[in-house]
């Protein structure tokens, strides 16, 4: 307070354009210093709080012997699982191992779940989008929406596939069902953002040129929300195929049964197999989608 | 000589676009074959698929008034509709889509549904600490986490950096570590370091790493690098200019990404006791194995509400911070 008064003595005595002078804005510039400590006081407070619980007890009995085993399994991977091998090791006509317990047909299944899921909670998002948009519905009826929405996707996808395995048993159909209603509420709000982001200018221009609601439909608003949608839908099947290796876990078909199978039993060749393949199909998928996004915002 | 360079152009667009059609077409047939081997309904599909690429490749030429004539390239948007169905029907294969059964069967979905909706409130008093430990759990990971990323992307970003190995090599390892599934993460984390929050924070370190890394090079890369070339020309250090030429740039952003961040670790650390690394997917498994659905139910609603809550703030204070 002291300080200030200082400086706001300083700047009075100073000639009138000495007042936008470059030193003079530098002393007397917004000091925040107290918003500062007590953001990094209540981090701390907040840190110090979570650390009472997480505590470091050591490596587990068997800790470094199962580091080790992983490593080893990440650098040696078990490459029958990878491709055909003759009795010397060697890779063999037809390559890659097609069998339903090879790594590619895992990963094949594990990319068909994401493409379903992803497709028909891209489509079942369409209505629950423009019923949650406060732009077009009544504001009680998009609250409903959103609460609903927002309702799904808290729900984690675990328990979505347990809720699910009643109705298919535990296969990959399972996975697809429970993709779709996972990605509904991250599809949704992508979803409402472009709709509220449309150009009102140039449906009411379609208007004065007389058009029908069909043709405003077509001409004015489809052409500006389509890109949006598919760009949208591409991002969530990336996410998708990294979900998709997990549900497994559940029994929800993927290549996520079999990696966690291996892991438990610490057959850690067979892990590195999985997880390499895992990791390959990941960043193909993910230099794709991000491609073909750069292609759509570009038009 | 112009001339000559237009039909250049024209030839070299002609063959990008012939290995294209021909890549997708090829793309598509395999799809529609190899799913279901040669059945009646395939043969057609794939037959549909050429006819389809067939009219992508047919280009039409116009004759202007003025004498000149134009190439019309061919529509390509029937052959991506055929080899989006091709996938579509080679991915219905491959997981046993049936609808048949979802109508058949479709009431037992409710079943578990109607009893998650029932919450059992007296169960209330032993989520507390678990839901505690979830918190605990992802904050102190996204601090560590997000802590370190700062650091990698700076080193990771092209405008500051000008080492291009050094970058890619960061970018590759980063890519590497996102790619990695939060809950083989944790298993892992679970088995090396022992059941409990320990791991759990570890995954959770992990995970914040790789996302915060990578959300935040790509933003230092868009940042008004003037201000750092000035004061480097000043003979200040790198350290210093970036400090205080790029950190006030930066901060708001990062800031925002931690909190991000900090909204989704919550969803995430509540599945991870789903694998032994403690917090709520412990007490969820437990639920479930006991079939006890309502009790699932409370534990569900603790978490909705407490996300809700973290949201709102967060939402909140990334307003503020842009």
């Amino acid at each position: 307070m002291q300080k200030q008064e200082n400086q706001t003595a300083q700047q009075a005595a100073l000639p009138r354009d000495a007042r936008y002078d470059i030193v003079t804005k530098y002393l007397t510039r917004p000091k925040l210093w107290w918003l500062y400590t007590l953001i990094v006081l209540i981090v701390f407070a907040l840190i110090s709080w979570s650390g009472s619980t997480v505590q470091y007890k050591g490596l587990a009995a068997k800790g470094t012997e199962i580091a080790k085993g992983i490593w080893n399994g990440l650098i040696s991977p078990d490459r029958s699982l990878l491709f055909t091998l003759n009795e010397e090791g060697a890779i063999v006509s037809p390559f890659i191992n097609v069998t339903p317990e090879g790594v590619p047909y895992q990963l094949l299944q594990t990319v068909a779940i994401a493409v379903l899921g992803t497709l028909i909670g891209g489509v079942l998002a369409i209505p629950f989008s423009f019923l949650a948009c406060e732009k077009i519905v009544p504001k009680w009826i998009a609250f409903i929406f959103n609460v609903f929405i927002l309702l799904i996707r808290t729900i984690p996808s675990l328990v979505w596939a347990l809720v699910w395995i009643r109705v298919t048993g535990p296969n990959a159909f399972c996975g697809v069902v429970t993709q779709s209603i996972c990605s509904i509420g991250m599809i949704c709000k992508m979803y409402i953002t472009a709709i509220e982001d449309i150009d009102v200018r140039i449906l009411e221009s379609l208007d004065a040129a007389g058009c029908s609601r069909f043709q405003k439909i077509r001409y004015g608003m489809l052409p500006q929300i389509i890109p949006n949608f598919i760009s949208t839908v591409i991002y969530r099947f990336d996410i998708n195929v990294k979900d998709a290796t997990t549900l497994g876990i559940v029994g929800a078909g993927g290549i996520g049964a079999a990696l966690i199978q291996c892991i438990t039993s610490s057959r850690w060749s067979m892990v590195g197999a999985y997880l390499f393949g895992m990791i390959l199909l990941m960043i193909v998928i993910e230099l794709f989608s991000t491609w073909i996004r750069k292609k759509l915002a570009r038009g | 000589m112009s001339e000559n360079k237009r039909k250049d152009a024209a030839g070299k667009s002609l063959a990008a676009r012939l290995t294209g059609v021909i890549l997708m077409a090829a793309i598509g047939i395999f799809c529609a074959l190899a799913s279901q081997g040669v059945t009646p309904f395939s043969i057609v599909l794939a037959a549909l698929t050429v006819c389809a690429a067939l009219h992508a490749l047919r280009t039409r030429t116009m004759k202007l008034q003025n004498g000149k004539s134009i190439v019309q390239p061919g529509n390509s948007s029937l052959l991506i509709g055929m080899l989006m169905a091709d996938i579509v029907v080679a991915s219905a294969v491959l997981t046993g889509f049936d609808f048949s059964i979802l109508v058949r069967r479709g009431h037992q979905f409710f079943v578990i549904l109607e009893q998650i909706f029932q919450p059992d409130f007296n169960y209330f008093p032993k989520v507390v600490d678990p839901l505690l430990d979830t918190i605990k759990m992802s904050i102190l990971g996204s601090v560590i986490g997000a802590t370190l990323a700062l650091p990698v992307s700076v080193i990771a970003s092209t405008n500051i950096n000008r080492s291009g190995v050094v970058v890619w090599a960061q970018r590759i390892v980063l890519m590497v570590i996102r790619t990695l599934p939060t809950l083989v993460i944790a298993k892992f984390a679970a088995l090396i370091f022992g059941l409990g929050t320990f791991a759990g924070t570890m995954a959770i370190i992990v995970f914040t790493f790789g996302v915060v890394s990578k959300m935040m090079y790509e933003s230092i890369e868009t940042i008004d690098m003037g201000a750092f070339e000035a004061m480097e020309s000043f003979g200040a250090s790198k350290f210093q200019s970036f400090w205080s030429a790029c950190m006030p740039q930066i901060l708001p952003t990062y800031l925002s990404y931690c909190l991000y961040a900090l909204e989704m670790n919550i969803r995430a650390a509540a599945i991870l006791g789903y694998v032994g690394a403690g917090g709520l997917g412990l007490l969820m498994d437990e639920r479930i194995g006991w079939r006890d659905y309502r009790g699932l139910g409370m534990v569900l609603l603790a978490l909705f509400v407490v996300v809700l809550i973290i949201e709102q703030t967060s939402q909140y204070l990334r307003k503020k911070l842009s």
